[in-house]
């Protein structure tokens, strides 16, 4: 689910490194505000650990498929939703600059499909209500069942949300030519699936954990059990479901915002009722009839942030594209000539280093 | 070789890399990452239709390699990650976009056939921008860089530590896997029994791996702060180098130079 830089526009991935860079500001501050200076190795370790172990294949009963651990889940029931958070960003980051696994541009979307949602939805709203009533002590059977079902919701809920994220993105930024619903309908099915393996892998690891060292698990531990005011605990929850509400509401207003509004409906969009012909209204001039809007028009579609994916006429894109394509010819003649050229000077350069050591 | 070799070999290959010296080795890290991104912006903003305009941005990266005397073949051996999935999305389009544009014998190229062409170019394009960034600057510098521009010394230090350990621990899970497929043979992966154990065990070494860490690191005086060698202000050149590298993005976005290259010969 690493998404490429070439998959989102530069607009798109703003606004995806502002609301993923809040929240890793909101996780710095809390950590700091702990002021647990212990904890930094352990969020190390357990993220290199994570790295290390998405790696693994495990095999599937009766398929001939693996999968694949889920982090987000098992980081923050391990370390905490903002420990948990942090190490999510660093582990993708690492995968963005040293593997090329997610590009850098799209690093803000990718920390928010695949970290926020398990890490803070899967925390919240999960983890822990479900985790809260257990009682580790005297009932071993049921806080098992508990980790199990709070592991397998959490990971199929924020990969359900990490997905449709991928596909408002992708359609967002123009990218794809395929509708959005049977986008949808074609990741989040896929994404299901994966989501209850990962979600059996990371209660499997969990239990594992929880049957040695309980007081390592979030919300079990003696210590850590109940220590968060349940004041506080609804406040950041309103908080999360704030965000996460402001997030969709707008994101489904830019995609509505697509489609025609009511006016150029009314205008252009019912042909049948003959209401442009009767009026003399034209779609292509309608609005750019000065010389003032011309220019501004033109220089609107220069400057947009968001490419204009509108195809210009096909006699004259056609015209401009056999030149095009003469020209993209030369330019690889020239990329391949600085090639040349940089291999005869290094070349050049390691024969006089030679001669001087000589 | 079993994947976490494969990635540890890489890891190893991108220090190598950027402990090369050259020109562009030895320009200001937060510099280069600005250069970087505002290239794979410029990149990102072309139309989805705009191929010709798209393809003179391949020059800007392939002089810096050049210059850097970074092998432009060990970057695109990285497009195993990146290509599948900008080919997922891109595919779709010629089935779904299917306006003629061009006829080149007897094959028709219509928009969606340029439309993907276009998004694969710019996978390739940006990978390029990352990894020359990566490459000559190793994380370190990169560090000790977001540290100049005041991102939080916790998720800074997070970063430089889980590096270091990712090597560590890709080292421990590729001894495990090797020696349960050896246990095991004929086996694609961890049988279900296992599914807990197998992670969960070096997961439990891992926690007190962390407290001797810790141990260490107050040993050796940690404060709260890590210290990064060899960092040093922005200067006149690293200017001179983030002024052309806009300038180059910024001409080839607003002028069509293909097409008037092109036009000189037709």
């Amino acid at each position: 689910m690493h998404m490429a830089d070439a998959l989102l526009a530069p607009a798109v991935a703003g606004t995806m490194y502002v609301l993923s860079g809040t929240a890793a500001g909101l996780s710095v501050r809390e950590l700091r505000k702990e002021n647990a200076p212990e904890k930094l190795p352990v969020m190390a370790v357990t993220s290199a650990l994570v790295f290390a172990g998405q790696m693994i294949n495990y095999t599937i009963p009766g398929t001939g498929s693996s999968g694949h651990l889920c982090g987000g889940m098992l980081l923050s029931a391990l370390l905490g939703p903002h420990a948990g958070f942090l190490s999510m960003i660093v582990i993708l980051t690492i995968q963005c600059l040293f593997f090329a696994d997610g590009g850098l541009m799209a690093l803000g979307a990718n920390v928010w499909n695949m970290a926020f949602y398990g890490c803070f939805l899967g925390y919240y709203l999960i983890w822990r209500p479900i985790m809260q009533g257990a009682s580790p002590a005297k009932d071993r059977a049921n806080t098992r069942v508990r980790i199990i079902a709070a592991s397998i919701l959490g990971c199929v809920i924020s990969l359900q949300l990490g997905a449709f994220s991928v596909v408002l993105e992708t359609s967002l930024s123009g990218i794809t030519d395929l509708p959005f619903v049977p986008f949808a309908g074609l990741m989040l099915p896929i994404h299901l699936a994966i989501g209850l393996i990962e979600g059996l892998i990371t209660s499997a690891v969990l239990v594992f954990v929880y049957e040695s060292r309980p007081e390592l698990l979030q919300e079990l531990g003696t210590e850590k059990a109940g220590s968060l005011p349940a004041k506080r605990s609804l406040r950041t929850t309103i908080i999360v479901l704030a965000v996460t509400a402001a997030f969709v509401s707008g994101g489904l207003s830019l995609f509505a915002s697509s489609n025609p509004d009511g006016l150029e409906w009314a205008l252009f969009g019912n042909e049948e009722e003959g209401y442009a012909a009767n009026m003399g209204l034209n779609e292509e001039n309608f609005g750019k009839q000065s010389a003032v809007a011309d220019t501004a028009g033109k220089i609107q579609e220069t400057t947009s942030l968001l490419p204009d994916y509108a195809f210009k006429d096909s006699d004259s894109a056609a015209g401009t594209t056999f030149s095009g394509l003469v020209g993209s010819v030369l330019v690889a003649t020239v990329a391949a000539g600085i090639c040349i050229a940089g291999g005869f000077f290094r070349k050049k350069a390691g024969k006089g280093a030679e001669h001087q050591t000589v | 070789m079993n994947r976490m070799d494969t990635a540890l070999r890489e890891l190893a290959g991108m220090d190598d890399l950027a402990a090369l010296s050259s020109g562009i080795h030895d320009l200001h890290p937060g510099v280069k990452l600005l250069a970087a991104i505002i290239y794979i912006a410029t990149v990102a903003s072309f139309g989805k239709y705009d191929l010709s305009g798209l393809l003179p941005m391949v020059l800007w990266p392939v002089l810096l390699y050049q210059l850097s005397g970074i092998p432009v073949s060990l970057c695109f051996r990285r497009l195993r990650f990146v290509l599948p999935l900008v080919l997922a999305v891109g595919i779709w389009n010629p089935f779904m976009d299917r306006q003629p544009l061009l006829r080149i014998g007897m094959m028709t190229v219509t928009a969606g056939m340029l439309s993907m062409c276009t998004l694969m170019l710019k996978g390739v394009l940006c990978l390029l921008a990352s990894f020359l960034l990566m490459a000559t600057t190793g994380i370190d510098r990169l560090c000790a860089a977001l540290r100049a521009m005041h991102v939080p010394e916790y998720a800074v230090t997070l970063l430089l530590l889980t590096y270091r350990y990712i090597a560590v621990m890709l080292r421990e899970v590729s001894v495990m896997t090797d020696a349960y497929s050896l246990r095991a043979p004929g086996e694609k992966g961890i049988r279900f029994r296992a599914w807990g154990s197998f992670l969960g065990q070096l997961l439990l070494r891992s926690m007190d791996r962390a407290q001797a860490l810790y141990d260490s690191m107050l040993v050796r005086g940690y404060r709260g702060e890590f210290y990064y060698a060899g960092t040093r202000p922005v200067q006149g050149r690293d200017l001179l180098f983030l002024a052309l590298s806009a300038a180059a993005c910024m001409f080839f976005r607003f002028v069509p130079a293909a097409q008037i290259l092109g036009s000189l010969f037709i």
